[in-house]
């Protein structure tokens, strides 16, 4: 397998894995939205995570940056496969802002809030292995379009 | 074409994740009702009639639909407190029974509130399954619990026992509980103020203070 085809199939493997996380980011922030979170009758162990005063930045729902994040990963991972040569650097860095951001939510519910919510344990998997994928990332160039 | 392509991929998924975003909050936008005419306080008597905390005449009532096995609801019932003795006079509070199906104990703790209230208790034994919630919801036995409660807030303890078990007691949590599901409730606590239900970004003290004010105004002016 060529270094270029290794590369295409990361970018293109970082593009589902976004997807995946996308529509768990999405799914919170609608729970944040419609106040599910805030009582009871939704999801029982979301409750005192996304509940909590860690769940929100200036009465922002956190979940809705991960919306952002996501949809980032996806967009600088589909330039990327496409060869947009500045696509890659901001790939990753942003994906190494994500990561710094699920080590500390995984402090926040292991050592602050002692719960885990299902939801933010599946992003937090999703973001190491986004890490993991640019990790694997071949140095080197991509070919430029732009 | 192939120049445009990443952008017409990326537009098509931010459309998608708009579009879904909206279905999904349309479908879980909690859609209650306002408390009908003939289902005001004054119209119901027997099993559906509520306890009211407070000035009977209070110009604001604050009516809760209630889970006593549920952590906001707990948090909600300190915040309680603080109201009351801001408005005083001018608020009455009405709990209603919605235990959810999810929360283990919610309708044991329902009954013996209940059974509390047949001694004239409601509102102390209320006080203490809020104040003492992160014990008995990990409690194996409940009842010994309950019935510990039902001892230091001075209940006759055999007519307790047997209150949790009527079908008085069962009638009331049952039509708490009916007429919420008729107002189409779903969470706990859901809140209605002077009839009309207290809106999800208005969940919070200063939300509910501006609601209670809002309606004090209203008052005023009629």
């Amino acid at each position: 397998m060529t270094v270029s085809r290794f590369r295409t199939i990361i970018y293109i493997v970082a593009a589902i894995v976004s997807l995946a996380g996308l529509a768990d980011a999405t799914y919170l922030t609608v729970q944040a939205l419609t106040g599910e979170t805030l009582g009871c009758g939704g999801s029982a162990d979301c409750f005192k995570v996304l509940g909590s005063a860690y769940a929100r930045v200036a009465g922002i729902p956190v979940a809705s940056f991960g919306v952002l994040a996501y949809f980032s990963v996806f967009t600088f991972a589909t330039f990327a496969l496409f060869g947009y040569a500045r696509a890659r650097i901001f790939l990753i860095l942003t994906i190494g802002a994500m990561f710094l951001a699920t080590l500390w939510f995984l402090y926040v519910q292991a050592f602050l809030l002692h719960a885990y919510c299902r939801y933010c344990l599946f992003s937090a998997a999703t973001t190491f292995l986004l890490a993991g994928l640019v990790i694997a990332l071949p140095p080197g160039r991509e070919r430029s379009v732009a | 074409m192939k120049r445009y392509l990443p952008f017409v991929i990326v537009a098509v998924v931010a459309v998608a994740t708009i579009g879904s975003g909206a279905l999904l909050y349309r479908a879980k936008r909690p859609h209650v009702l306002s408390i009908p005419e003939d289902k005001t306080l004054s119209a119901k008597s027997g099993p559906e009639s509520p306890h009211i905390r407070g000035n009977p005449d209070a110009p604001v009532t604050l009516e809760e639909y209630g889970d006593f096995q549920c952590p906001p609801c707990s948090m909600f019932a300190a915040f309680l407190g603080q109201l009351e003795k801001e408005y005083e006079s001018r608020l009455r509070v009405v709990f209603r029974n919605f235990p959810l199906a999810m929360h283990e104990h919610a309708r044991e703790a329902a009954l013996a509130a209940e059974a509390a209230g047949l001694q004239g208790r409601f509102w102390e034994m209320h006080d203490v399954l809020y104040r003492e919630q992160e014990t008995w919801s990990k409690a194996p036995n409940v009842r010994e619990l309950f019935e510990s409660y039902a001892g230091t807030i001075g209940l006759d303890l055999n007519k307790f026992k047997n209150d949790m078990d009527s079908e008085q007691a069962k009638a009331r949590v049952d039509a708490d509980r009916h007429r919420g599901e008729s107002l189409g409730i779903q969470t706990t606590p859901t809140l209605f103020i002077n009839n009309q239900p207290l809106e999800t970004k208005d969940k919070n003290p200063e939300g509910i203070r501006a609601e209670i004010n809002a309606a004090l105004e209203k008052k005023s002016q009629t």
